[in-house]
Protein backbone atom coordinates (compact mmCIF):
# COMPACT_ATOMS: atom_id res chain seq x y z
CA UNK A 1 0.00 0.00 0.00
CA UNK A 2 1.18 3.53 -0.84
CA UNK A 3 2.10 6.35 1.51
CA UNK A 4 -0.12 9.20 -0.62
CA UNK A 5 1.69 12.90 0.37
CA UNK A 6 0.38 16.26 -1.10
CA UNK A 7 3.45 19.00 -1.22
CA UNK A 8 1.21 22.01 -0.89
CA UNK A 9 1.97 25.66 -0.08
CA UNK A 10 -0.65 28.60 -0.51
CA UNK A 11 1.38 31.09 -2.01
CA UNK A 12 3.11 30.23 -5.47
CA UNK A 13 6.67 30.50 -5.69
CA UNK A 14 8.06 28.95 -2.48
CA UNK A 15 9.04 25.57 -3.56
CA UNK A 16 6.21 22.92 -3.54
CA UNK A 17 7.82 21.64 -7.21
CA UNK A 18 10.99 21.91 -6.03
CA UNK A 19 10.51 19.85 -2.82
CA UNK A 20 8.56 17.53 -4.54
CA UNK A 21 11.00 16.71 -7.25
CA UNK A 22 13.85 16.42 -4.78
CA UNK A 23 12.13 14.28 -2.14
CA UNK A 24 11.12 11.79 -5.42
CA UNK A 25 14.67 11.74 -6.52
CA UNK A 26 15.74 11.04 -2.52
CA UNK A 27 13.60 8.71 -2.20
CA UNK A 28 14.04 6.63 -5.30
CA UNK A 29 18.12 6.87 -4.11
CA UNK A 30 17.11 4.90 -0.95
CA UNK A 31 15.27 2.28 -3.77
CA UNK A 32 11.98 3.45 -3.01
CA UNK A 33 9.66 3.33 -5.87
CA UNK A 34 7.96 6.55 -6.29
CA UNK A 35 5.71 8.07 -8.52
CA UNK A 36 5.38 11.85 -8.48
CA UNK A 37 1.71 13.22 -9.91
CA UNK A 38 1.90 16.66 -11.49
CA UNK A 39 -1.13 18.45 -10.48
CA UNK A 40 -0.28 21.89 -11.79
CA UNK A 41 -2.35 22.00 -14.95
CA UNK A 42 -1.41 24.25 -17.68
CA UNK A 43 1.78 25.43 -15.62
CA UNK A 44 3.65 22.22 -14.88
CA UNK A 45 6.98 22.51 -14.21
CA UNK A 46 7.34 19.04 -12.35
CA UNK A 47 8.68 17.71 -15.92
CA UNK A 48 11.68 20.14 -16.59
CA UNK A 49 13.17 20.02 -12.78
CA UNK A 50 13.59 16.35 -13.20
CA UNK A 51 14.84 16.36 -16.68
CA UNK A 52 11.74 14.53 -18.06
CA UNK A 53 10.27 17.30 -20.42
CA UNK A 54 10.74 15.93 -23.41
CA UNK A 55 10.02 12.43 -23.11
CA UNK A 56 6.54 13.12 -22.08
CA UNK A 57 4.08 11.40 -24.21
CA UNK A 58 0.10 10.98 -22.71
CA UNK A 59 -0.92 13.07 -19.30
CA UNK A 60 -3.34 13.01 -16.83
CA UNK A 61 -5.59 14.69 -18.46
CA UNK A 62 -5.09 11.60 -21.11
CA UNK A 63 -6.21 9.24 -18.19
CA UNK A 64 -9.18 11.20 -16.80
CA UNK A 65 -10.20 11.58 -20.16
CA UNK A 66 -9.56 7.52 -20.54
CA UNK A 67 -7.42 7.85 -23.62
CA UNK A 68 -5.08 5.79 -21.96
CA UNK A 69 -4.67 4.16 -18.94
CA UNK A 70 -2.04 5.50 -15.92
CA UNK A 71 0.67 3.34 -16.83
CA UNK A 72 0.85 4.69 -20.39
CA UNK A 73 1.35 8.22 -19.24
CA UNK A 74 3.83 7.32 -16.49
CA UNK A 75 7.31 8.73 -18.02
CA UNK A 76 10.34 6.35 -16.33
CA UNK A 77 13.15 8.58 -14.78
CA UNK A 78 16.66 7.14 -16.94
CA UNK A 79 18.90 7.03 -14.16
CA UNK A 80 16.32 6.12 -10.97
CA UNK A 81 14.43 2.97 -13.18
CA UNK A 82 12.02 3.02 -9.30
CA UNK A 83 10.84 6.70 -9.70
CA UNK A 84 8.35 7.89 -12.19
CA UNK A 85 6.35 11.02 -13.70
CA UNK A 86 2.82 11.30 -14.29
CA UNK A 87 2.53 14.78 -15.84
CA UNK A 88 -0.35 16.91 -16.41
CA UNK A 89 -1.75 18.79 -19.58
CA UNK A 90 0.28 22.18 -20.34
CA UNK A 91 -2.73 23.03 -22.45
CA UNK A 92 -5.97 22.31 -20.54
CA UNK A 93 -6.76 23.86 -17.73
CA UNK A 94 -7.61 22.95 -13.78
CA UNK A 95 -11.14 22.53 -14.42
CA UNK A 96 -10.17 19.25 -16.59
CA UNK A 97 -9.84 16.95 -13.74
CA UNK A 98 -12.01 16.84 -10.96
CA UNK A 99 -11.50 16.01 -7.59
CA UNK A 100 -13.32 12.59 -7.68
CA UNK A 101 -11.56 11.45 -11.06
CA UNK A 102 -7.93 12.15 -9.13
CA UNK A 103 -9.17 10.37 -6.39
CA UNK A 104 -10.09 7.56 -8.91
CA UNK A 105 -6.60 7.50 -10.22
CA UNK A 106 -4.46 7.76 -6.65
CA UNK A 107 -6.84 4.61 -5.63
CA UNK A 108 -5.90 2.69 -8.57
CA UNK A 109 -2.59 3.49 -8.45
CA UNK A 110 -1.87 2.45 -4.44
CA UNK A 111 -1.12 -1.24 -5.01
CA UNK A 112 2.38 -0.23 -7.22
CA UNK A 113 4.17 2.12 -5.52
CA UNK A 114 5.82 2.84 -2.16
CA UNK A 115 5.22 6.45 -2.50
CA UNK A 116 2.99 8.59 -4.22
CA UNK A 117 3.56 12.41 -4.40
CA UNK A 118 1.52 14.88 -5.53
CA UNK A 119 2.77 18.30 -6.07
CA UNK A 120 -0.27 20.64 -5.86
CA UNK A 121 -0.62 24.04 -7.64
CA UNK A 122 -0.62 27.33 -6.00
CA UNK A 123 -4.35 28.50 -4.39
CA UNK A 124 -7.00 27.57 -3.02
CA UNK A 125 -9.22 26.90 -6.13
CA UNK A 126 -10.20 23.41 -7.57
CA UNK A 127 -6.85 22.92 -8.38
CA UNK A 128 -6.02 22.24 -4.80
CA UNK A 129 -9.02 20.45 -4.06
CA UNK A 130 -7.91 17.92 -6.76
CA UNK A 131 -4.49 17.57 -5.44
CA UNK A 132 -5.16 16.75 -1.84
CA UNK A 133 -8.34 14.47 -2.14
CA UNK A 134 -6.40 11.46 -2.38
CA UNK A 135 -3.56 12.43 0.27
CA UNK A 136 -3.04 11.08 3.24
CA UNK A 137 -1.06 13.57 4.61
CA UNK A 138 0.57 17.22 3.40
CA UNK A 139 3.85 18.69 3.28
CA UNK A 140 3.01 22.67 3.37
CA UNK A 141 6.20 24.34 2.46
CA UNK A 142 6.76 27.91 3.07
CA UNK A 143 9.46 30.72 3.36
CA UNK A 144 10.53 33.30 6.08
CA UNK A 145 8.61 35.88 4.55
CA UNK A 146 5.28 37.61 6.13
CA UNK A 147 3.43 36.80 3.03
CA UNK A 148 4.42 32.73 2.66
CA UNK A 149 3.64 31.84 6.20
CA UNK A 150 0.30 33.87 6.57
CA UNK A 151 -0.79 31.54 2.91
CA UNK A 152 0.89 28.64 4.85
CA UNK A 153 -1.77 29.65 7.97
CA UNK A 154 -4.64 29.28 5.14
CA UNK A 155 -3.71 26.12 4.37
CA UNK A 156 -3.06 24.44 7.26
CA UNK A 157 -6.92 25.46 8.12
CA UNK A 158 -8.10 24.08 5.43
CA UNK A 159 -5.99 20.66 5.52
CA UNK A 160 -7.21 20.53 9.37
CA UNK A 161 -10.81 20.94 8.22
CA UNK A 162 -10.28 17.80 6.14
CA UNK A 163 -8.71 16.02 8.88
CA UNK A 164 -5.29 15.49 7.25
CA UNK A 165 -2.04 15.69 9.51
CA UNK A 166 0.40 18.01 8.36
CA UNK A 167 4.14 18.73 8.38
CA UNK A 168 6.53 21.26 7.49
CA UNK A 169 9.18 22.28 5.43
CA UNK A 170 10.64 26.04 5.38
CA UNK A 171 12.24 27.25 2.52
CA UNK A 172 15.38 29.18 1.37
CA UNK A 173 15.74 30.45 4.93
CA UNK A 174 19.23 32.63 4.75
CA UNK A 175 21.13 32.57 8.13
CA UNK A 176 22.83 35.66 7.57
CA UNK A 177 19.47 37.53 7.36
CA UNK A 178 17.69 35.58 10.63
CA UNK A 179 20.88 35.94 12.69
CA UNK A 180 20.56 39.90 11.91
CA UNK A 181 17.00 39.69 12.98
CA UNK A 182 15.91 41.05 9.71
CA UNK A 183 14.33 37.24 8.44
CA UNK A 184 11.58 35.41 10.63
CA UNK A 185 13.39 32.40 12.59
CA UNK A 186 12.02 29.82 13.41
CA UNK A 187 11.12 30.01 16.68
CA UNK A 188 8.42 32.51 15.32
CA UNK A 189 7.28 30.66 12.70
CA UNK A 190 6.97 27.33 14.81
CA UNK A 191 4.90 29.81 17.37
CA UNK A 192 2.62 30.99 14.40
CA UNK A 193 1.84 27.86 12.45
CA UNK A 194 2.38 25.24 15.46
CA UNK A 195 3.25 22.21 13.05
CA UNK A 196 5.88 19.84 13.31
CA UNK A 197 8.69 20.76 10.92
CA UNK A 198 10.36 18.37 8.90
CA UNK A 199 12.66 20.60 6.88
CA UNK A 200 14.40 23.61 7.19
CA UNK A 201 16.43 24.35 3.57
CA UNK A 202 18.72 27.10 3.16
CA UNK A 203 18.57 29.15 0.18
CA UNK A 204 21.37 27.51 -2.31
CA UNK A 205 22.21 28.69 -5.66
CA UNK A 206 22.59 24.99 -6.40
CA UNK A 207 18.99 25.13 -6.77
CA UNK A 208 18.87 27.38 -9.39
CA UNK A 209 21.88 25.36 -10.74
CA UNK A 210 20.47 21.86 -9.97
CA UNK A 211 16.98 23.36 -12.03
CA UNK A 212 18.98 24.61 -15.01
CA UNK A 213 20.61 21.17 -15.57
CA UNK A 214 17.11 19.08 -14.42
CA UNK A 215 19.19 17.11 -11.41
CA UNK A 216 17.55 18.03 -8.65
CA UNK A 217 19.77 18.92 -5.69
CA UNK A 218 19.54 16.17 -3.38
CA UNK A 219 22.13 14.36 -5.65
CA UNK A 220 24.75 16.99 -5.08
CA UNK A 221 27.08 16.01 -2.30
CA UNK A 222 28.37 19.86 -1.64
CA UNK A 223 25.47 21.55 -1.46
CA UNK A 224 23.45 22.70 2.03
CA UNK A 225 19.98 22.99 0.04
CA UNK A 226 20.96 18.95 -0.75
CA UNK A 227 22.05 18.25 2.83
CA UNK A 228 18.65 19.39 4.36
CA UNK A 229 16.32 17.47 1.28
CA UNK A 230 18.20 14.28 2.26
CA UNK A 231 17.52 15.22 5.97
CA UNK A 232 13.83 15.58 4.83
CA UNK A 233 13.89 12.33 3.23
CA UNK A 234 14.99 10.71 5.88
CA UNK A 235 12.41 12.20 8.34
CA UNK A 236 9.26 10.85 5.61
CA UNK A 237 10.71 7.39 6.07
CA UNK A 238 10.60 7.91 9.71
CA UNK A 239 13.91 8.53 11.01
CA UNK A 240 14.72 10.71 13.72
CA UNK A 241 17.09 13.18 12.18
CA UNK A 242 18.34 16.51 14.42
CA UNK A 243 18.26 19.70 12.69
CA UNK A 244 22.08 21.04 12.16
CA UNK A 245 21.84 24.76 13.19
CA UNK A 246 22.33 26.65 9.66
CA UNK A 247 25.56 28.28 9.49
CA UNK A 248 25.55 31.86 8.60
CA UNK A 249 28.17 33.52 6.47
CA UNK A 250 31.66 33.88 7.69
CA UNK A 251 33.29 37.77 8.03
CA UNK A 252 35.62 36.48 4.68
CA UNK A 253 32.76 34.26 3.40
CA UNK A 254 30.75 37.56 3.09
CA UNK A 255 33.63 39.72 1.83
CA UNK A 256 33.71 37.37 -0.80
CA UNK A 257 30.31 37.48 -1.56
CA UNK A 258 30.81 41.84 -1.55
CA UNK A 259 33.58 41.62 -4.36
CA UNK A 260 32.07 38.81 -6.32
CA UNK A 261 33.19 35.00 -6.38
CA UNK B 1 23.81 45.69 10.97
CA UNK B 2 24.48 47.93 14.33
CA UNK B 3 21.51 48.87 15.79
CA UNK B 4 22.43 52.70 17.38
CA UNK B 5 18.89 52.67 18.44
CA UNK B 6 19.67 49.90 20.74
CA UNK B 7 22.81 51.85 21.70
CA UNK B 8 21.18 54.69 22.94
CA UNK B 9 18.23 52.43 24.78
CA UNK B 10 15.27 53.25 22.50
CA UNK B 11 13.24 50.77 21.60
CA UNK B 12 13.16 49.60 17.99
CA UNK B 13 11.76 46.06 17.40
CA UNK B 14 14.05 44.54 14.69
CA UNK B 15 11.72 43.47 11.12
CA UNK B 16 11.76 40.06 11.85
CA UNK B 17 10.26 40.64 15.17
CA UNK B 18 7.44 43.43 13.74
CA UNK B 19 6.95 40.41 11.08
CA UNK B 20 5.91 37.83 14.07
CA UNK B 21 3.72 41.11 15.59
CA UNK B 22 2.12 41.70 12.64
CA UNK B 23 1.53 38.01 11.33
CA UNK B 24 -0.21 37.22 14.81
CA UNK B 25 -2.43 40.64 14.69
CA UNK B 26 -3.67 39.56 11.13
CA UNK B 27 -3.71 35.46 11.59
CA UNK B 28 -6.44 36.15 14.67
CA UNK B 29 -8.08 37.92 11.75
CA UNK B 30 -7.73 35.61 9.21
CA UNK B 31 -8.92 32.60 11.39
CA UNK B 32 -11.79 33.63 12.38
CA UNK B 33 -13.17 34.76 9.30
CA UNK B 34 -13.52 38.31 10.17
CA UNK B 35 -11.86 41.02 8.29
CA UNK B 36 -10.67 44.19 9.61
CA UNK B 37 -13.42 45.47 7.75
CA UNK B 38 -16.35 43.86 9.33
CA UNK B 39 -14.29 45.23 12.63
CA UNK B 40 -14.89 48.64 11.41
CA UNK B 41 -18.49 48.32 11.13
CA UNK B 42 -18.86 46.39 14.39
CA UNK B 43 -17.30 49.55 16.00
CA UNK B 44 -19.47 51.71 14.51
CA UNK B 45 -22.47 49.96 15.18
CA UNK B 46 -21.68 49.59 19.17
CA UNK B 47 -20.50 53.16 19.24
CA UNK B 48 -24.43 54.12 18.05
CA UNK B 49 -26.24 51.66 20.51
CA UNK B 50 -23.85 53.10 23.29
CA UNK B 51 -24.03 57.00 22.42
CA UNK B 52 -27.71 56.69 23.25
CA UNK B 53 -26.63 56.38 27.07
CA UNK B 54 -23.18 57.34 27.63
CA UNK B 55 -21.12 59.62 25.80
CA UNK B 56 -18.05 57.95 24.85
CA UNK B 57 -14.49 58.76 23.70
CA UNK B 58 -14.48 57.59 20.11
CA UNK B 59 -10.49 58.24 19.41
CA UNK B 60 -9.47 56.18 22.70
CA UNK B 61 -11.82 53.72 21.97
CA UNK B 62 -10.45 49.92 20.95
CA UNK B 63 -12.13 46.96 19.95
CA UNK B 64 -10.16 43.93 19.08
CA UNK B 65 -10.10 40.21 18.57
CA UNK B 66 -7.93 38.55 20.99
CA UNK B 67 -6.70 34.92 20.97
CA UNK B 68 -6.71 32.84 23.93
CA UNK B 69 -6.00 29.61 23.36
CA UNK B 70 -8.79 27.82 21.13
CA UNK B 71 -11.23 30.44 21.99
CA UNK B 72 -11.66 34.03 20.26
CA UNK B 73 -13.02 37.14 22.14
CA UNK B 74 -14.10 40.25 21.23
CA UNK B 75 -12.19 42.53 23.27
CA UNK B 76 -13.76 46.23 23.76
CA UNK B 77 -11.95 49.09 25.34
CA UNK B 78 -14.41 52.24 25.60
CA UNK B 79 -13.56 55.46 27.39
CA UNK B 80 -16.58 57.19 28.88
CA UNK B 81 -16.83 60.55 29.14
CA UNK B 82 -20.16 60.79 31.10
CA UNK B 83 -23.96 59.57 31.42
CA UNK B 84 -25.88 61.02 29.27
CA UNK B 85 -29.03 62.70 31.06
CA UNK B 86 -31.64 60.20 31.36
CA UNK B 87 -34.25 62.77 30.24
CA UNK B 88 -37.37 61.72 28.42
CA UNK B 89 -36.43 57.48 29.23
CA UNK B 90 -38.10 54.89 30.37
CA UNK B 91 -37.05 52.86 32.99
Amino acid sequence: MSEVIVITSGKGGVGKTTTTANLGVGLAIRGKKVVLIDTDTGLRNLDLLLGLERRIVYTLVDVVQKRVNYGQALVRHKKYTNLFLLPTSQVADKTAIEPEQMLDIVEAMKNEFDYILIDCPAGIEQGYETAVIGADWAIVVTMPEISAVRDADKIIGRLQASNKKIKLVVNRIRPQMVKEGTMLDMTSIDDILSVECIGQVPDDEKVVDSANRGVPVVEWKDSAAGDAYRDIVGRVCGEEIPFKPLEAETFWQRLKHVFGH
Amino acid sequence: MFNFMRLFGGKSDSSSEQAHKRLKFVLIHDRANVSPEIMEHIKNDIIKVISNYMEIDQKGMDISLENDEDAVALVANIPVNRMRPVVGRKH
